[in-house]
């Protein structure tokens, strides 16, 4: 895949748990403006690979990385760089919808908030609520707890929450594996409309939703030693019908994973 | 060969059911009993302070004795003004929340957000020690050590005075602040702290406007128990805040607890059935009902305002 | 970041960060207050008490004289005393227990009793003294004794009881208890035989809690008329006494400057005690643990 605009890049990426390898040596490359899956199978280290992408993984203390992630040729694990500050311009949703126990407004409002932002802030909630398809749902209640919106209802606004600081890419970590069918198609149809303007990397072990949703797609796997690795990626399209690699093809196929 | 032959103590059993029943019967009799002792020591508290205290107010009306501000009943010319010693535990207790209350939510963010698990598993248990130590060598620490060097410091201290109590005071409730604040936070799930950090927080902002505020109710919990255990405190006032009766906030003078009176009393010769006596009761009465309210509110608090996280 | 300058972030971020490190201090801080008060004050204990520890001191009778005093009545005064706590409360402790946990699971009564068990615990210990006085003292007639003492401590403590037992036979699996109902105990033979031996570690650390409480109360005792100056041992259940607590109080209550030495002895005595008694408990919940395990 040569000369794509790519918005992360990583190069020789392995991950630590103390001094068991998690995950071994993987070069990948985010188009900008698209969205790129990772799949593969149970413990494979996906949301391992995409913590590395948002520096979460120096939340976990005996967790350890080698290698570069660039973003825009930065190298984000370089000497002075500042994890809270990666984390605006990269935003992730979670597995589980986590929103604050406080109201919908003050959901979407902490990122700006803790940030500074001097503008209209009432304008700038509105605008990642509509961006994430849950303003005409809860216009009227700004004010009401988030606890109290169905579980869809929720992981939009977590995605509303992370639009909010403007980022750039937006990490998805299965983000509807804790959500019924339809409320899955509706946060299908969002990331198809913001791909447009963000960078979307998800993580999910739905090959349905990968062929689905993405342009890109990367697949992982893990060996007998249980260290997760690269083995293919490419277009989206030609991974699911016609794929390099036959460990790719089993998987895809279904007799395994 | 199979059996055909009907087990012997089969049949007669039902003497022995009987006696079974009856001994199980029995024991569960007993231990109802035990259970509903627990509740009986409740009521026995109440009826044993009203019966004297109200005995008390035949002699001195209520309103004397909640609004008067002079506490004198040792001395010949009597005067019951509760309000002197209620003045003396309410400084006291704040003075003690001062210093129990920041330090002891900080120690708990630290110990819940910051310590790492090897330094949390050392510090906690020395914390408990602090909790463990008995009131009076607490109270030998405020008026042996803790109040000369406040008098070091400025000449104007009295050698009993509420400020070095309360200092102690405030240590020993520290570790049960603290503890209780803790557990509080960390039963505030992961992922919302992880949602905080995805968002670009520092540990401050997540300790700060996540954590603590998913916590509040645990923590406000813990505050009120915090401020009951003051006022019930006995020892420590006792030995070094002094036994004089004032109705004043001045920390820096001798003052009198409800509870430091009440030792005072105890220790004195005061016959049964006089005055004085009685006046012991009706005190005790204004303590347990003070903290049983402060208790009261703070499994309140809990209940009505425990964050739900799903 | 496009919502906000970026020289305005920077600036932003800066402050962010040294505020972050600055409450980090702070907290650590309040930490290091605490455990440096506790240093602080063992220290100044020893320093003032341990040359007052001598045999002499151990037993010989208090005096007006600070060099000749001893504590002797006062520490088998406590050991009485809250033997007879310990045994009531854990007999009530660990009955009362069985009963809400066992027998009355869920039910009203088992909510309102520990909705009192509760309010009990935070009840201010002297209130307890006046309880005592007026029941065990004048009511059962038991005088300023020893037994009075007994029962009035064995009542504050009853609540730690209750609870750690409660929670000791809650953990215990439903399915040992159903294992043991198959095949065909009753319900006693089956707490008495399962519930009871499993629950034990968590029970005796209960009480090893409650002792730790009562051998270091005051409050109560004074209450209930236990004496301050004791020139005798005592030699029965029904005898007047006093404990170790109530000793230093008096001792560092008189003006006399040998008086602090000796407190400060009397309390490292005091604090020695119930070192002992814990280690003794966390060795002896290992044992069990590792026994029944």
């Amino acid at each position: 895949m040569q000369d794509q605009d790519f918005i992360l890049q990583t190069r020789g990426l392995s991950v630590y748990y103390d001094t068991k390898k998690a995950v071994t040596d993987v070069d990948l490359d985010v188009v900008r403006n698209r969205i790129t899956a990772i799949i593969g199978p149970s413990g494979c280290g996906k949301s391992t690979l995409l913590r590395c992408f948002n520096r979460m993984n120096d939340l976990i203390p005996s967790a350890r990385v080698e290698g570069q992630v660039l973003f825009d040729g930065l190298d984000l694990y370089g000497h002075d760089v500042d994890p809270t500050e990666i984390r605006y311009e990269i935003g992730m949703v979670f597995q589980r919808p986590n929103p604050f126990p406080k109201t919908i407004y003050d959901n979407v409002a902490f990122g700006p908030r803790i940030n500074g932002f001097q503008g209209n802030l009432a304008e700038l909630v509105e605008r990642s609520l509509v961006r994430a398809a849950l303003w005409d749902e809860v216009k009227d209640r700004l004010n009401a707890s988030a606890l109290s919106l169905s579980g869809g209802q929720q992981q939009r606004l977590c995605i509303a929450r992370a639009l909010a600081v403007e980022p750039r890419v937006i990490l998805m970590d299965e983000p509807c594996s804790a959500l019924d069918p339809i409320a899955t198609l509706a946060i299908e149809e969002l990331m198809r409309e913001l791909s447009e303007d963000y960078s979307i990397v998800i993580v999910t072990h739905n090959m349905q939703q990968a062929a689905r949703v993405s342009h890109y797609t990367a697949f992982l796997m893990v060996e007998e030693a249980r260290v997760g690795f690269l083995v293919e990626f490419g277009e989206s399209r030609q991974i699911f019908t016609n794929p390099e690699d036959e460990r790719t093809e089993a998987y895809i196929t279904g007799r395994f994973g | 060969m199979a059996r055909n032959v009907v087990s012997p103590s089969l049949g007669k059993g039902t003497r022995n059911a009987w006696k079974r029943t009856f001994s199980e019967r029995a024991i569960a009799v007993a231990l109802f009993l035990s259970a509903f002792l627990s509740i009986l020591i409740t009521v026995g508290i109440v009826a044993v302070l009203l019966f004297e205290a109200l005995a008390f107010f035949g002699d001195v009306t209520f309103w004397e004795f909640i609004t008067g501000t002079r506490w004198t009943p040792l001395f010949s010319s009597k005067q019951f003004g509760v309000l002197a010693l209620v003045a003396g535990t309410t400084l006291t207790a704040l003075l003690a929340m001062l210093v129990a209350l920041p330090l002891g939510l900080l120690s708990a963010i630290y110990l819940s957000e910051y310590a790492p698990d090897r330094i949390r598993r050392l510090v906690k248990p020395i914390l408990e020690v602090l909790a463990g130590i008995p009131t009076v060598v607490y109270g030998y620490f405020a008026l042996l050590f803790v109040t000369p060097i406040l008098r070091n410091i400025s000449g104007d201290i009295s050698v009993f005075n509420a400020l070095s109590a309360s200092i102690v005071m405030g240590i020993m409730i520290l570790p049960m602040v603290s503890s209780l604040s803790e557990d509080a936070m960390r039963s505030v799930p992961r992922n919302l702290r992880e949602a905080a950090y995805a968002l670009g927080s520092t540990k401050l902002e997540v300790s700060t406007l996540v954590v603590v505020p998913a916590a509040l109710s645990g923590i406000m919990s813990a505050f009120i128990l915090a401020v009951s255990r003051a006022i019930g405190e006995t020892m420590i006032v006792t030995i070094a805040a002094g036994q004089n009766p004032s109705f004043t906030l001045n920390p820096f003078v001798p003052i009198e607890t409800m509870t430091a009176y009440i030792v005072q009393v105890s220790q004195g010769d005061a016959p049964a059935g006089s005055i004085e006596f009685k006046t012991i009761f009706a005190v005790a009465l204004l303590l347990f009902v003070m903290t049983l309210v402060m208790n009261l509110l703070s499994q309140y608090v809990v209940s009505r305002f425990r964050e739900e996280y799903e | 970041m496009a919502v906000i300058p970026q020289s305005e972030f920077q600036r932003r971020q800066a402050r962010r960060k040294w505020m972050g490190r600055a409450f980090h201090g702070l907290c650590l801080l309040s930490v290091c207050i605490a455990l440096g008060m506790l240093a602080v004050l063992l220290i100044y204990l020893l320093q003032q008490g341990v040359t007052g520890i001598d045999w002499s001191f151990l037993t010989s009778f208090p005096s007006r004289h600070s060099d000749k005093a001893g504590i002797k009545p006062a520490m088998l005064g406590s050991i009485y005393v809250v033997l007879v706590a310990g045994v009531v409360s854990f007999t009530l402790g660990v009955a009362t227990a069985l009963f809400l946990e066992e027998y009355a699971t869920r039910s009203k009564f088992a909510t309102l009793a520990k909705i009192n068990i509760a309010n009990l615990a935070g009840v201010p210990s002297i209130v307890y003294g006046i309880l005592g006085l007026q029941i065990f003292v004048h009511s059962m007639h038991l005088g300023n004794s020893v037994l009075a003492g007994g029962f009035t401590l064995a009542l504050l403590v009853l609540p730690i009881v209750i609870v750690a037992a409660s929670e000791a036979v809650r953990a215990v699996p439903p399915s040992l208890r159903e294992g043991s109902y198959a095949l065909g105990a009753t319900r006693w033979q089956v707490i008495w035989r399962m519930v009871i031996p499993q629950a034990f570690p968590g029970i005796l650390t209960g009480v090893i809690l409650a002792v730790s409480r009562a051998i270091g109360e005051t409050a109560p005792l004074i209450a209930m008329g236990a004496l301050t100056f004791v020139p005798f041992t005592p030699d029965s259940p029904l005898s007047r006494f006093t404990v170790l607590p109530i000793q230093i109080f008096n001792w560092t209550s008189r003006p006399q400057e040998g008086f602090r030495e000796t407190a400060a002895a009397g309390i490292i005595v005091l604090l020695v005690i119930l070192l002992v008694m814990n280690a003794g408990a966390v060795i002896l919940r290992n044992r069990f643990q590792n026994k029944w395990e």
